[in-house]
């Protein structure tokens, strides 16, 4: 078990292989998640029950779940991968962080305006200062920043270096998103699906809410596997494979 | 649940008087992730071709010495 984690890392860790590991993935991981995605939300959307309380506009939890978790997810990533860019200095790892930036950000917009457009109906508001809204948009805040540390900086080295500490620093604020609707009174309803327990949201709205939320993981991940590739040719443009690769394909 | 919920396409597109903002909120997700998504995928595309033009100019100069660059291909570090 050891020993096979060891070793993914290090053919990970490689450039070259990561490039091939991407054109062995990418293919399938693509089509999946752009069908789950469809399933799920033309299931939220038309079959689904509405909502006792709330009506139909309750129908935007289909995106907003999947883009906020999603959002958390990519960051919490950022995190790992910033630790693993400082520690070790593993090249992938500066890759992966910032790979992981863009698609994390558009998701944490997403989550922003789609519960702004959610909260009017239902809370007679578009947005409030409480903890839940205020350290989301800090989370959006924070992939910005990092992204722009990314472009500012012109030694791609140098530049992961900061926005390695930017993303390992920023978990904190993860861990309050989280949190905050359970230890603060907030605006923001609770958790609606329980990894642990019981979720308080019935099967019929469970399984659309599951499926589009890994559909749009799946398609993060892609996004993520996508810009690395690129990121990855574009550091390695001198290296020999680069170089043969590209000949190759225009031959 | 295998029936639609709605009776009809305008009761769909009215969303009980929430129409509005279930498809504004709709509508802003699909344009943000369509959008990121084309961008990474025509930045790979530019990357490539610029790579491309690269090795062609250094291609007419002289041989390109292949696999020897200091930038070592399977370093971890």
């Amino acid at each position: 078990m050891w020993k096979t984690l060891k070793r993914w890392y290090h053919q990970l860790g490689s450039p070259r292989y990561f490039y091939r590991f991407c054109e062995a993935v990418l293919p399938w991981l693509i089509p999946v998640s752009l069908a789950l995605l469809t399933l799920g939300l033309i299931w939220g959307l038309v079959y689904a029950p509405v909502e006792r309380y709330q009506g139909d506009s309750y129908r935007i939890i289909y995106i907003h779940v999947p883009a906020s978790s999603g959002a958390l997810m990519g960051y919490i990533a950022m995190g790992v991968a910033g630790l693993v860019a400082l520690v070790w200095r593993m090249k992938m790892a500066e890759v992966m962080l910032k790979a992981l930036a863009p698609f994390g950000a558009a998701l944490a917009a997403v989550s922003l305006l789609t519960g702004a457009l959610w909260g009017k109906p239902t809370w007679g508001t578009y947005w409030q200062w409480d903890a839940r809204m205020t350290s989301m948009l800090i989370l959006l805040f924070l992939y910005l920043g990092i992204m722009a540390l990314q472009s500012a900086i012109r030694d791609p080295r140098q530049a992961a270096r900061a926005a390695a500490l930017l993303a390992v620093v920023g978990v904190i604020n993860v861990v309050i998103v989280k949190y905050s609707v359970e230890w603060l009174n907030t605006l923001h309803q609770g958790a609606t699906l329980k990894v642990v327990g019981e979720s308080s949201i019935d099967a019929s709205m469970k399984w659309p809410l599951l499926i589009s939320m890994i559909g749009l993981w799946l398609l993060y991940a892609a996004n993520v596997l996508m810009r690395a590739r690129t990121e990855v040719l574009s550091r390695e443009r001198r290296s020999g494979w680069v170089r043969r690769l590209v000949r190759d394909e225009e031959a | 649940m295998f029936d639609p919920y709605f009776d009809s396409v305008a009761a769909f597109i009215a969303m009980g008087e929430h129409g509005f903002f279930v498809w504004s909120a709709y509508g802003l997700s699909a344009l943000l992730i369509v959008t990121n998504m084309l961008v990474a995928v025509r930045r790979q595309g530019r990357v490539r071709a610029e790579i491309a033009r690269q090795a062609r100019r250094e291609g007419a100069g002289g041989s390109p010495k292949a696999g020897t660059s200091p930038n070592s291909v399977e370093s971890n570090q």
